[in-house]
C-alpha cells in the first residue's frame, strides 16, 4: 500500500528505534489502539523499544500488566472483539508457552467460530533468538509453532525497514498478526523512512538477485545469507536472496519464480532445522517446481538440541554464514 | 477492601532488639551466629557473582542483595530429605542446602552441569519461566504424600509470579488435596520494573491462599529469625499431614532486576536508601554485638572465612573444563535416537573443522 512519499526523509537507524517508531505510528493513527505487556510502560519493555512512548501517548495508551501471559493474550482477544485493537507484547517468544491456548484455541479460530462475525484486529510483538547468552528458554525461535495455526498471521523483520513496516501494516491489519523480532538484530542499522508506511504482509523480498542459486531466510538469517553469498559468488555460484518477511501466509510464488530460474535452492532459518517452517518451504518447491530443479532443497537450521546456554556451545548452535557454504557445497558438489 | 486477619511476625527489629522474647530453638548464640555467618556467606557469593558478570565471565545474573535472610531462614528449618522449588533469585536458600557455590557458579556462567548438584541432589534447579516450577512442587508433594514419606516441597517465587495462573492453579490443588507443600512469596517489591502495587489490588499476597483453602502469613522477610520460626512451622504443619500454607516474605531488592538491568531507569532511588536501614545482616550482628559479645575481629574472621571460601568456589568454576558441543545432546533423552546421534556427530565435526581450520 501507501508507497513512501518521494519526499519523505529516510534516515539511518537501529532496528530498536524503528519498532518504536512503528508502535508511535500505531497509536498515532488508531485511536483505540493501546499497547499491553510486561515492563512496556514505565521501563519502555526490557529491550527498550517502548521508550519514550508512555509519556508521548499516556497511561491509557500503554499498559504494563501484571504477568499473566495467558491473561495477555486473553484480554487482548476480548478488547478486539469489542472493537479495540490491541498491540500485545509477549517479552520473550518463548513465553507464548505460557499462553498457548488463547492463541491456538482462541484467538485464532475466534473468527472462524463466531460465523465471521468477530473481528480480531489484534498485533503482537514478541522476541526470538538465539545468541544473547540467555539459555534454553529466552532464546528460540518458534514461528513453526504459529504458522501451523490457521487463522494467523506471522512475519519476521530482518531490517529496521522492515519492523517499522510490517508493525504498521500488522496493526492496520483485522486479523491476528505476529510480529516476530530478533534480539540479536536490535542493533542493527538501516534506512528508515519517516512517517507511517507498510511492509505488506505476505510478500517476500528479493534482497539479492542472482542467476544460479535460490536462498530463502527467515528473520535475522537474513544477513547471513547475503554474507555467504558474496563468498559463494567467489565459487562461482550466483546466488539470489529472498527475505520471506512473512511465514503465513508464505509467498510460494516468488520462491517458485527464482527456483525455476536458478534451479537450486537452499532454505536458512535460526529455527530447529528438523519440523522447522524450511520444512514446509522445501516441500512448496518441490511440489511446484519438481521439474526445474536439479538438486534437492537444503536447508540449514539448528540441530535438534534446546538452545544451549553456554556462549562457547551457543555459537556452534545458531546457524550462519559459514555453516551456509558449508551445505551449499556438500548440496552442489563443489 | 479485605479484612482478612493475615498474621505478621517480626521477631528482631532491624535496630537488632527483639521486639518479643525469642523461641526456645533460637535463643541460643550457635544458632543465631549459624544464620548470620549463612547470611553473609550468601552476600559474599552474590557480591562475586555481580564481580564475575562484571568481568565478563559470568553470565546474566540475578542478584539476592538484602533478600539473604529469606534464603538462610528457608534452607535452615528445611531437613535435608525435604525438596527445594526454587526461583531463580534464591541462591541464599540453595548454598544453605548445600548445593556447591562453584555449582551455582557454573550454571549461571551457562553450563547446565552446574545443576546436577552433588548435594541436595533431589532439589529442583532454578525456574527461569516465572512461576512455571509451583505446579511441579505440587506435584512432588503429591509423591511424597502417595509414598507416605513424611516430607515437604518448599516452593519459592517472587511476588511477580503470585500474578500467575500456574501459581494459582499449584495453589489449589495442593489446598484441595492437602499436599505436603509449603509456598513461599519473596516479596521483594519488585518484578523487573513492576512495583507491588501495579501487580495486584490485593492488599496481601499472603490472603491469596484463602482462596485456595489454606492459611496464608506474612513475615519480616528481614528478619531471619522470624522467617525460620514462620517457615519451619508451616514445615511442621505439613509434614504432619495438614496441607500446604503460603508464607509472604516481606523484603526488598537493593539490586537491579538482574546484572543486565539498571533500575534506575524505573525506581527511585530515595526509595532503596531507608531498605538499607533494615539490613538482614546488619540487625543480626547487632544483635550479636549487644547480647553475646560479637567482635570487630570475629566479625573479620568470618568475613575471610567466607571471602577464602567464595574465592576458591570461583577459581574452581573457572578451572572446570568447558563442555565439548556433543553435550548439546548429551542430556536430552535417557538414550539418544540413533538419528540424533548422527547429527551429533556431525556437530562434532564441524565444530572440529572450524578449529583445525
Ligand atoms: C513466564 C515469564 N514471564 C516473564 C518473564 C520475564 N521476567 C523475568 S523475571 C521477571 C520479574 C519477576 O518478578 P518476581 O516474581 O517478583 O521475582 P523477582 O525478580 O523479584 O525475584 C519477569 C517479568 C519470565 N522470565 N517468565
Ligand atoms: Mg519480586
Amino acid at each position: 500500500m501507501s508507497a513512501v512519499a518521494s519526499e519523505t526523509k529516510t534516515r539511518q537507524l537501529p532496528y530498536v528505534v524503528a519498532i518504536t517508531e512503528g508502535v508511535r505510528e500505531v497509536l498515532k493513527e488508531q485511536a483505540n489502539a493501546f499497547v499491553a505487556g510486561e515492563d512496556v510502560a514505565g521501563a519502555g519493555s526490557v529491550y527498550g523499544y517502548y521508550r519514550g512512548l508512555l509519556d508521548e501517548f499516556g497511561a491509557d495508551r500503554i499498559y504494563d500488566t501484571p504477568i499473566s501471559e495467558k491473561g495477555i493474550i486473553g484480554l487482548g482477544v476480548g478488547a478486539a472483539a469489542a472493537g479495540l485493537r490491541p498491540v500485545l507484547d509477549i517479552m520473550f517468544m518463548d513465553f507464548i508457552g505460557e499462553c498457548m491456548d488463547e492463541i491456538a484455541n482462541q484467538m485464532a479460530k475466534m473468527r472462524f467460530m463466531f460465523g465471521g462475525s468477530a473481528t480480531l484486529p489484534i498485533t503482537v510483538l514478541t522476541m526470538a533468538g538465539a545468541g544473547a547468552n540467555l539459555a534454553a528458554q529466552h532464546s528460540q525461535s518458534l514461528e513453526a509453532w504459529l504458522a501451523h495455526l490457521p487463522g494467523l498471521k506471522v512475519v519476521m523483520p530482518a531490517t529496521p525497514y522492515d519492523a517499522k513496516g510490517l508493525i504498521i501494516a500488522a496493526a492496520r491489519d483485522d486479523n491476528p498478526v505476529f510480529v516476530v523480532l530478533n534480539k540479536m538484530s536490535l542493533a542493527m542499522m538501516g534506512d528508515v523512512p519517516e512517517g507511517p508506511y507498510e511492509v505488506p504482509i505476505g510478500k517476500a523480498n528479493v534482497v539479492r538477485t542472482g542467476k544460479n542459486y535460490t536462498i530463502v531466510t527467515l528473520g535475522r538469517m537474513l544477513g547471513q545469507a547475503l554474507d555467504a553469498a558474496k563468498q559463494l559468488a567467489e565459487l562461482g555460484i550466483d546466488a539470489e536472496v529472498i527475505d520471506a518477511r512473512s511465514v503465513q501466509p508464505f509467498d510460494t510464488e516468488a520462491v517458485i519464480k527464482s527456483v525455476e530460474k536458478t534451479h537450486r535452492a537452499m532454505v536458512v532459518h535460526e529455527a530447529v532445522r528438523f519440523g522447522g517452517f524450511g520444512a514446509e518451504i522445501a516441500a512448496q518447491i518441490q511440489e511446484h517446481a519438481f521439474d526445474y530443479l536439479d538438486a534437492p532443497v537444503a536447508r540449514v537450521g539448528a540441530p535438534f538440541s534446546p538452545v544451549p546456554f553456554s556462549p562457547a556451545l551457543e555459537k556452534v548452535y545458531v546457524p550462519n554464514a559459514e555453516r551456509i557454504v558449508v551445505v551449499a557445497r556438500e548440496q552442489l558438489g563443489i | 477492601m479485605s479484612n482478612l486477619d493475615i498474621h505478621h511476625t517480626t521477631l528482631l527489629g532491624p535496630d537488632g532488639h527483639p521486639l518479643a522474647p525469642l523461641p526456645a530453638e533460637f535463643a541460643n548464640h550457635e544458632t543465631i551466629r549459624d544464620l548470620y555467618r549463612h547470611m553473609v556467606l550468601a552476600r559474599t557469593f552474590d557480591a562475586k557473582a555481580v564481580a564475575l558478570h562484571g568481568s565478563g565471565r559470568l553470565g546474566t545474573y540475578a542478584s539476592l542483595l538484602g533478600q539473604e535472610a529469606v534464603g538462610v531462614g528457608i534452607g535452615h528449618v528445611m531437613r535435608p530429605e525435604d525438596v527445594l522449588v526454587p526461583s531463580f533469585r534464591e541462591h541464599a536458600a540453595q548454598l544453605r542446602r548445600g548445593v556447591r557455590p562453584e555449582e551455582l557458579y557454573l550454571y549461571w556462567g551457562g553450563d547446565e552441569r552446574g545443576s546436577a548438584f552433588a548435594g541436595p541432589t533431589q532439589d529442583f534447579p532454578v525456574s527461569a519461566t516465572v512461576g512455571g516450577h509451583a505446579p511441579h512442587a505440587a506435584g512432588v508433594a503429591l509423591a511424597f504424600k502417595l509414598r507416605g514419606e513424611a516430607r515437604v516441597a518448599v516452593c519459592v517465587f517472587g511476588d511477580g509470579a503470585t500474578s500467575k495462573g500456574d501459581v494459582y492453579e499449584a495453589m489449589n490443588v495442593a489446598g484441595l488435596w492437602q499436599l505436603p507443600v509449603v509456598f513461599i512469596v519473596t516479596n521483594n517489591q519488585w518484578a523487573l520494573s513492576t512495583p507491588r502495587r501495579e501487580q495486584t489490588a490485593a492488599t496481601t499476597l499472603a490472603q491469596k491462599a484463602v482462596a485456595a483453602g489454606f492459611e496464608g502469613e506474612q513475615v519480616d522477610g528481614n528478619d531471619v529469625i522470624a522467617v525460620a520460626k514462620v517457615v519451619g512451622e508451616a514445615l511442621a504443619h505439613a509434614r504432619s499431614g495438614n496441607g500446604p500454607r503460603l508464607i509472604e516474605c516481606l523484603t526488598y531488592r537493593l539490586a537491579d532486576h538482574t546484572t543486565v538491568d539498571d533500575a534506575a531507569r524505573y525506581r527511585d532511588e530515595s526509595e532503596v536508601t531507608p531498605w538499607w536501614e533494615k539490613d538482614p545482616i546488619a540487625r543480626v550482628r547487632l544483635y550479636l554485638s549487644a547480647t553475646a559479645g560479637w567482635s570487630d575481629q570475629q566479625e573479620k574472621a568470618l568475613l575471610d572465612e567466607c571471602g577464602t571460601l567464595i574465592e576458591r568456589a570461583a577459581e574452581a568454576y573457572l578451572a572446570t573444563p568447558p563442555q565439548g558441543p556433543e553435550a548439546m545432546f548429551d542430556h536430552l533423552y535417557g538414550k539418544l535416537p540413533a538419528d540424533l546421534a548422527a547429527q551429533r556427530d556431525e556437530v562434532v565435526a564441524a565444530t572440529k573443522n572450524r578449529a583445525d581450520g
